[in-house]
Parts: C-alpha cells; sequence; structure tokens
C-alpha cells in the first residue's frame, strides 16, 4: 500500500468519527495553547518588570531611609546628606544626586480636581529618573534655587485637569499654592508609570516652602558615572550617607539599591512564575496526551474487527499500525497547530496584567511534545491491534 | 499438476488444562485446481477452524499445509500477508464489509493492499459489482444494502486480486433462498471460469451445488461423496422450488 493509500486511509479513519476527532483535537488544542500561553505571560511578566525597573532610568542608584530594628532612632535622610553625596572627593563614583521629597496633595484647576502624589526634586530629576518631557519644557536648576512655583505634570493628569486643551503656561493650584504648568511628562506606558503618569514634578525648595516643610527626603535617587562604576558609586553612597547622619554603617538602617539588585530579585521572582506556569502548563499538556492515547485504544478497539478484515484482505501488519499512527498523529498535529494558533491569538490580549510575549522556543517545544505523545501513545495501541492474528482481530465486536 | 489445497494431520487446540478443545484433530483434505467441494458438518464440528486455517487466517497447531505447492507453516508475518490478499478470496458468513466505506470502496480495497493502482482498481472493482450484478449500488454503504446484496459485495470482493482459490464459510446462512440463489449462481460461473472453490454449509441444497462433499466430525473429515455430473441437475432443480 503506496504512503499516499495509507494517509487516505487515515483521514477516512478520523472521518469515520468527527464528534470524536473534534474532542481530542480540542484536548491538545488546549494542552498546546495553554504551555504557549502561560509561558509567554510569564515571559511577558518578566520582561514588563525589567522594562519598568529600566524605565527608573538608567546606572541609577536608590537610597531609602529605613527603620533601625531596635527602633531606637529613625535615621532621616537629611538634604545634608544629598549635598554631601555630591562632593567630587568623597564620591567620585557618583555623578547626578536627585534628593526627593514627596506628598500628597489636592491639585485643582478650574472646577476639575484631584489627588495626585506631588514630587519635589532639583532639576536633572528628569534626566536622570529617564522622566522626558512631552510637551513644553521641564523646570530649570534656578526654577529651584529661586523656589519658583512651577510644575510639570504627569500625562493623564494633564488629561484629567485639562482634556484637550494645552495645559503649558496655565495655572494650577497645588494644595493652596497656584502654579504655572511648564510642561507635561512622556506617558509611561508600563505599569509602574502610572503613578508617574498621574503625578505632579516640583521644585524641592518650593515643596519644602509650600507643602512638606524642611522636613527628611523621601529618597535620594543617585546616577552613576558609568555601567561599571555603579558597585563603587554604592559603596561610596553608603559611606557618605552614613557619616553624615553620624552612624556607622553596620548601625545604617537606610538602604542602597541599585538597579542590577531590583532586575535580579525581580528576575527571580519571573522564572519562578514562570516555572509554576509552566508546570501548569505541562500538566494540562499530560492530560491531552491522556486523551489521544484514550481515543485511539477506544478507536482501536471499535476497530479491531476493521483490523481483521483488512488483514484477510492482505493487509500487512505494517500498513495497519501505520494508518493508526498516522491517524494519531494527524489528529495531534492539527490539535497541535491549532494550539499555536489560538494562543498566538490570544496573545493579542492583556492576560493578568500583562501581553504575553510568545517565544519561538516554547511553540517548537508545545507542538512537538504534542506530536510526540500522539506518535507515541498512539503507536502503542496501533501495534498492539497490527500483533493480532487475523482470526483473533475477526471475532473480536 | 500441483493440488491447490494439501491439508495432511491439521490440528488446533483451543484453550489449556482442563477446558482443552480440539476443534481441528488430523484433518486432511487435497484439493485439485478447478474443483468446486462443499464441508458440511454439525455444528462445532470444526468446520470454521479448519476454513480459517486453510484461508492463513488461523495458524494450526500442528500438521503440515502446502497452498498450491507452498508450505504456509514456513512463511514469515509479511508472506502470509500477501498469500491472504493475492492466493486467497473470502468469504465470510457475516460479510464482514467495512461500514464506513461504500460498496466500491470495499471491493477496492484488497487491490490497493496488494498495490495496484487506484485508477486500476476502481476500474477493476466496477467490472467486479457489475459481474455481481450490483454496479447500481456501487456508493451505497453495506447498511443501505440488502444481506444477499452485501454478500455479493463481498463476493466481487474476494475475486478482485484473481485468487487461486476461494473459501466461503457459510456464505449463504445469513441469506433467504432467494439471495441465497443469486449467491450461488455467481459462485457457480466463477467455478466453470475456473476458479477452485471450498464451501462450509448446512444446507444440502447448497452442497449440491459442488463437485465433491467433505463431511466433517470431531475436527477431521469422515467421509467424502463424489457426484460428478450432479452438481448442474441439481442447481435446476433447486433453482426451481425457490
Ligand atoms: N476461539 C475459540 N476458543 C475456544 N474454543 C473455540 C474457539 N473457536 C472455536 N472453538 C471450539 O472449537 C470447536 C470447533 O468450532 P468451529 O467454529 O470450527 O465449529 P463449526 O464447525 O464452524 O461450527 P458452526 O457450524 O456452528 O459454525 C467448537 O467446539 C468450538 O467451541
Ligand atoms: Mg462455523
Amino acid at each position: 500500500m503506496s504512503p499516499w493509500e495509507v494517509l487516505l486511509s487515515a483521514l477516512s479513519g478520523i472521518g469515520g468519527n468527527v464528534t470524536r476527532a473534534a474532542l481530542t483535537l480540542l484536548g491538545v488544542l488546549i494542552g498546546v495553547g495553554s504551555v504557549i500561553l502561560l509561558l509567554g505571560v510569564g515571559s511577558g511578566a518578566t520582561a514588563n518588570v525589567a522594562e519598568q525597573i529600566e524605565g527608573l532610568g538608567s546606572n541609577t542608584i536608590t537610597v531609602s531611609p529605613g527603620f533601625s530594628r531596635g527602633a531606637t532612632r529613625f535615621q532621616d535622610l537629611t538634604l545634608d546628606a544629598a549635598e554631601a553625596l555630591q562632593a567630587p572627593d568623597a564620591a567620585p563614583d557618583i555623578a547626578e544626586v536627585v534628593p526627593q521629597v514627596s506628598t500628597s496633595a489636592t491639585v485643582a484647576h478650574g472646577t476639575v480636581s484631584t489627588s495626585a502624589t506631588v514630587t519635589g526634586t532639583t532639576a536633572n530629576y528628569f534626566t536622570v529618573t529617564n522622566s522626558p518631557v512631552a510637551i513644553g519644557t521641564p523646570f530649570r536648576d534656578e526654577d529651584n534655587a529661586a523656589a519658583r512655583k512651577v510644575a510639570v505634570i504627569g500625562a493623564s493628569l494633564a488629561e484629567d485637569l485639562f482634556d484637550q486643551a494645552d495645559p503649558v503656561g496655565q495655572t494650577i493650584t497645588v494644595g493652596t499654592t497656584p502654579f504655572t504648568v511648564y510642561g507635561v511628562l512622556h506617558a509611561k506606558d508600563t505599569a509602574g508609570g502610572s503613578s508617574a503618569n498621574s503625578g505632579i514634578v516640583i521644585p524641592l525648595t518650593r515643596a519644602q516652602r509650600s507643602l512638606t516643610g524642611y522636613t527628611a527626603l523621601s529618597s535620594i535617587t543617585l546616577q552613576a558615572a558609568s555601567a561599571e562604576s555603579i558597585d563603587a558609586a554604592a559603596a561610596q553612597a553608603e559611606l557618605v550617607v552614613a557619616e553624615s547622619l553620624g552612624v556607622t554603617t553596620e548601625d545604617a538602617t537606610f538602604t542602597v539599591t541599585t538597579q542590577s539588585q531590583l532586575l535580579e530579585a525581580s528576575t527571580s521572582v519571573g522564572s519562578t512564575l514562570s516555572a509554576m506556569l509552566a508546570a501548569i502548563a505541562a500538566i494540562s499538556l499530560v492530560v491531552g496526551g491522556i486523551g489521544v492515547t484514550n481515543i485511539m485504544l477506544v478507536t482501536v478497539s471499535e476497530r479491531t474487527r476493521e483490523i481483521g478484515i483488512r488483514k484477510a484482505l492482505g493487509a500487512t501488519g505494517a500498513a495497519i499500525s501505520a494508518q493508526f499512527i498516522l491517524e494519531a498523529t494527524l489528529l495531534s498535529l492539527a490539535g497541535g497547530a491549532l494550539g499555536v494558533a489560538a494562543a498566538l491569538g490570544a496573545s493579542r490580549f492583556e492576560i493578568m496584567g500583562t501581553r504575553p510575549v510568545i517565544s519561538a522556543g516554547s511553540v517548537v517545544l508545545a507542538a512537538g511534545v504534542s506530536v510526540a505523545i500522539g506518535v507515541f501513545f498512539g503507536g502503542y495501541p496501533a501495534i498492539r491491534a497490527s500483533l493480532l492474528t487475523p482470526v483473533a482481530a475477526l471475532r473480536h465486536d | 499438476m500441483t493440488a491447490v489445497i494439501d491439508a495432511r494431520g491439521l490440528t488446533r487446540i483451543y484453550g489449556s488444562g482442563e477446558s482443552q478443545v480440539a476443534a481441528l484433530a488430523g484433518f486432511d483434505l487435497t484439493v485439485e485446481p478447478g474443483e468446486f467441494v462443499a464441508v458440511m458438518g454439525a455444528s462445532g464440528s470444526g468446520k470454521s477452524t479448519a476454513m480459517n486455517i486453510l484461508g492463513c487466517l488461523d495458524v494450526p497447531d500442528d500438521g503440515t499445509y502446502l497452498l498450491d505447492g507452498k508450505n504456509v507453516g514456513r512463511m514469515g508475518a509479511r508472506q502470509l500477508a500477501r498469500v491472504r490478499g493475492r492466493t486467497i478470496g473470502f468469504v465470510f458468513q457475516s460479510f464482514n464489509l467495512v461500514s464506513r466505506m461504500s460498496a466500491l470502496r470495499n471491493v477496492e480495497l484488497p487491490m490497493l493492499y496488494a498495490g495496484v493502482s487506484r485508477r486500476e482498481a476502481r476500474r477493476r472493482a466496477t467490472a467486479a459489482l457489475d459481474m455481481v450484478g450490483l454496479s447500481h449500488r456501487a456508493t451505497h454503504r453495506p447498511s443501505e444494502l440488502s444481506g444477499g446484496q452485501q454478500q455479493r459485495v463481498a463476493v466481487a470482493r474476494s475475486l478482485v486480486n484473481t485468487p487461486t482459490l476461494l473459501l466461503a464459510d457459510e456464505p449463504t446462512g445469513n441469506l433467504d433462498s432467494a439471495s441465497a440463489e443469486q449467491v450461488l449462481e455467481v459462485l457457480e460461473a466463477i467455478n466453470r471460469a475456473g476458479r477452485t472453490i471450498v464451501l462450509i454449509t448446512h444446507d444440502h441444497d447448497v452442497a449440491s451445488h459442488a463437485g465433491r462433499i467433505a463431511h466433517m466430525r470431531d475436527g477431521r473429515i469422515v467421509a467424502v461423496d463424489t457426484r460428478v455430473p450432479a452438481a448442474a441437475g441439481a442447481a435446476v432443480a433447486s433453482g426451481g422450488t425457490a
């Protein structure tokens, strides 16, 4: 029997019970589709977090205040500490220092008012934290020096307050103080960007005078001179801040975090997530495989009599097993292909807040496994059936 | 001339221990080319068992079987498949058509396994259906045909590879007398054309179509009637009563 004839008999075998074939296909489809999609969600989530961390700015280090374990004393970050970090001889690898205070305040324009996070900072904030201005201009050093009442607002806040109108040059009220809008920040489209999008950035001096008072800084963002000097810069920052706070580095409760530490932490969380999702998906793939096996067992036993007839008409064992293996392979291949298509289709939508990133590897893996399952588990009952003597097969009913 | 069937001392034992049944116990049969032999015997006497072994659908526990001069016991699985496909045509009591396939496709099947091209198979299957008077039912599935029509499809199927030997296990057992007569007429025509036929039956009328009748009891042949010219006359007589 020619391969073409074997293919035709396999197709007619599948056509013999369309409902059953469709259900098998569905099992494989769901298995393969969910493996690809869940792996995609895992890597999408990891990529998302990495993107957010990179969105914080390049080569940045964050100094945050912390609570001492003995709770003897809360070590505030002071403006003095920020100034000490700027000294080139004590901290040669630190290029930029961006002190920040932050508070929440009511922001209003005309009849519209909303609550927003207000960040008071220096003019280098925009470049160091990778927050470029889309419309208008950022404020400058002299605005900070003169404590001018000027503001750069987040993209979604601009939309809330001004709708489609141009906010540049308009006056808004923050707390009770009127501010002139200098510019609007570029919208950040990652999840981490949402607070920046709805926030407002004003000069540090003005924030202290009108909103926060001369209290502690909420954080200091540093930029290392280069990617290679990040670790050196972090070490210097720790020493300098400890010295200016009058504590030893062992007693220090503030934390110095580099971007790469954040990335590492998030990547390890991401890969744990991916592994979990992959395990769940693998289970569904196995269930799909068991489905194919079960169908092939039922199909073969239901058609044992037919196998007997075919053998009585001159079919070799090889022709019989080839037909059934091909049937199983076609079913799992079609299911696998539909699963890939379904996963690619579904990856256009957000799942659990992330756009899945489908990798070629996961497609090959899932489709390969599904076909392997089809051949292996479809082959087992087929070969068993092909070994029956014609009388044994014919007596079956 | 080599005998088509030369079986000696065939034995087939089912089961083991207490429940052992010797379905065949020293079965001997020789059939010359062109003969039409009927095998009769009580239920359980081993007729089907013998037929399955002669058709290479089953293997004997003991004895030798030469089919067309070749020792079947020495053949491998591939060779046996080839013999079943090309040397033997089988007609079963229960038709054994593939229910998912049309009459025409059923008749094509043995040719496809024998490596005949699809076009040639289609041509020969159409001719075979025509010969059994069913060309107008070629596209029907077995479930859409009467028992007699199904059996004629099965006869057509058994002949398409021009086998040396046609084996029929109670081919008329499930048919009314008119349908049985049609099937028997086809078999007789085939035999007149020179094909060797071995047929199992319970029915003396059916057996009377044969040139020789072998009687079986307890797994062996106990008597053989040779009734050379009677076959044609008996066919006319039973045709008249049907
Ligand atoms: N698969 C089997 N397992 C066990 N015993 C069997 C099997 N097939 C047949 N037998 C036994 O072998 C004996 C011969 O059976 P066989 O089918 O050859 O009889 P038969 O002459 O064809 O009968 P019938 O006229 O009823 O078809 C019987 O006693 C039967 O019970
Ligand atoms: Mg029988």
